[in-house]
């Protein structure tokens, strides 16, 4: 794909982003972070052709330390988020929990 | 060819995800149901992007996952709800780290064209930043480092010209390096001094500017996965990086705001001498026992809490909710006043008093509550000192003039929950606590609050 194209994702995404981001309510805020970590864990996907192959030694370490943190993102920031979301609750919930 | 149509699919899959997913997040009540979405989001990426046919052996990758994937469960498990800040630092390092590897790896795993190297080494840098500056930041919030890095602005002689020699320096060599990219001697010492700018950038800022350093380094983590996904020419990796990214920049702004400073402000503060205004309060300070303090709080119909740092600090949300539960069996109504940068990160009291099972529609906004304080007849403030301060509104030399705060004081009746009459992280008195209709309850926050509660079951 052209450099031209990649960025118009990316502005996109940006706009998308903010005018998302913007309806989060405050008492959300903390959640929001820790969700975005995860979702930042992303990276992980673009690891994986380094971790997997043999472009020397090096590259390899490298894509399989990538692989391992972002995974560390991934599964401890979405866990952590849905422990405190699961806490959020509101006054009609409470007497079902 | 078939492999990287059905893998770019399913990425349009996941961002859609993703996207549903944040949405999700704007209401409690269906924020769980959008992190979940968001994880599946994740979870098809990452198994589809498995068949990639570049992909030769497994063996590296699929340990790594694992690794990563239990010690991501067993932190998110184990990690105390009081340690938030501390451990959304320390993601938000890790994810920079990851991004500065990818990056890492593919500048000294081919030959690539100059135009991409120079988007890897700007995600190097920005990978390197975010990962020592949020340890420093971990090292700020948690104490744990208190000898060496201490929460506090630590400034030092010469720091902006070290400073700038630093970034000078990155600059030259990426230079160099975008011309000569095989030399991997040269981008090991580019991410060394990434890695050092990271570190001066975060120690000359005090630990309650907190919430701005965490939202933006939370931004950079994402912008690190962006530049990343451009020069890996991966369209999910932009999409998820840019809203992680803008994500990071609403939060940072709106924590700016709510102080009533600029970015560059709260960044480079640490550089300048504090301001010593010393405008002499007249008046006397009143200190209440907690016997007396019960008796207006049987009395009142109306109350409302403006919780601060000093309560995560006393862990004291069990208790107020208790008591919550006492004032609201006695007929009285009890709300939560938040202000923005109460705490160490963006919805630190909102996370602690949800533990402590306040249903989230007691949790009102600075906005919420400003307009209608007249009306209640007792505001508890517990443990914060700044965002109650009214120099803001009256003293115009005052350091805080002009940020918005809770305005505790037109309360009928205000009670200052406080360890002693230390002033707050910004070193200014608080005319509020020589109001005549305040008084103070001096004491550790969860003694008091229990001590009230002992009353009660009197």
């Amino acid at each position: 794909m052209s450099f031209i194209s990649l960025a118009m994702v990316l502005l996109l995404a940006i706009f998308l982003g903010f005018e998302l981001i913007r309806k989060v309510p405050a008492t959300l805020h903390t959640p929001l972070m820790s969700g975005a970590n995860a979702v930042s864990g992303i990276t992980v996907i673009g690891a994986f052709v380094f971790a997997g192959n043999d472009m020397g030694g090096l590259a390899k370490f490298f894509g399989v330390l990538a692989v391992f943190l972002a995974t560390i993102n991934v599964v401890g920031g979405y866990m952590v988020t849905d422990r405190m979301l699961s806490m959020f609750k509101g006054k009609g919930d409470r007497n079902a929990k | 060819m078939q492999n990287e149509f059905i893998i770019n699919v399913v990425y349009l899959v996941s961002a859609a995800l993703f996207i549903i997913g944040l949405k999700l997040l704007s209401h409690p009540s269906t924020a769980r149901r959008g992190n979940l979405l968001s994880a599946v989001g994740m979870l098809v990426a990452i198994c589809i992007t498995l068949i990639d046919q570049q992909i030769v052996s497994y063996q590296w990758i699929l340990i790594a996952l694992a690794a990563g994937g239990v010690v991501g469960a067993v932190v998110a498990r184990k990690i105390a709800l009081t340690s938030m800040p501390e451990l959304v630092s320390l993601l938000n390092g890790i994810g920079g780290l990851a991004s500065l590897a990818v990056a890492f790896a593919m500048v000294v795993g081919g030959s690539l064209a100059t135009y991409i190297v120079v988007i890897l080494l700007i995600a190097i840098a920005i990978g390197g930043v975010t990962f020592t500056g949020s340890l420093v930041a971990w090292a700020k919030l948690s104490g744990k480092l208190g000898n060496i890095i201490q929460t506090k602005a630590m400034v030092f002689k010469g720091q902006a010209i070290a400073n700038s020699l630093l970034v000078l320096a990155i600059i030259l060599f990426a230079v160099g390096i975008s011309f000569v990219p095989q030399m991997t001697f040269l981008v090991f010492v580019f991410v060394i001094l990434c890695l050092a700018l990271g570190v001066m950038l975060v120690l000359p800022i005090g630990g309650a500017d907190m919430p701005v350093v965490i939202s933006l380094l939370n931004s950079y983590s994402g912008l690190a996965a962006c530049a990343a996904g451009i020069a890996l020419n991966n369209n999910l990796l932009i999409v998820a990086g840019a809203l992680v990214g803008a994500s990071g920049i609403i939060l940072t702004s709106i924590m700016c705001k709510a102080m009533n400073r600029s970015l560059t402000n709260v960044l480079f503060s640490g550089f300048k001498e504090v301001s010593s205004v010393s405008t002499k309060i007249e008046g006397e300070v009143k200190a209440i026992s907690c016997e007396d303090a019960y008796y207006v709080l049987e009395a009142a119909q109306s109350v409302i809490v403006i919780p601060g740092y000093g309560m995560a600090v006393a862990q004291a949300q069990h208790a107020m909710k208790e008591l919550q539960s006492l004032l609201e069996g006695n007929g009285a109504e009890v709300v939560y006043g938040i202000h923005p940068v109460a705490g160490r990160m963006p919805g630190h009291m909102n996370v602690l008093l949800a533990e402590a099972d306040v249903p989230y529609e007691l949790l009102l906004e600075m906005d919420e509550v400003n307009p209608r304080m007249e009306n209640y007849d007792v505001a508890i403030v517990i443990g914060a000192n700044d965002v109650v301060n009214p120099a803001a509104r009256e003293i115009k030399e005052s350091p805080i003039y002009g940020m918005p705060v809770i305005n505790a004081d037109l309360a009928k009746n205000v009670f200052i929950m406080k360890r002693g009459m230390a002033s707050g992280f910004a070193g200014i008195d608080n005319p509020l606590f020589f109001k005549d209709n305040a008084s103070m309850i001096f004491g550790d926050a969860k003694d008091s609050i229990n001590a009230i509660i002992r009353q009660f079951a009197d």
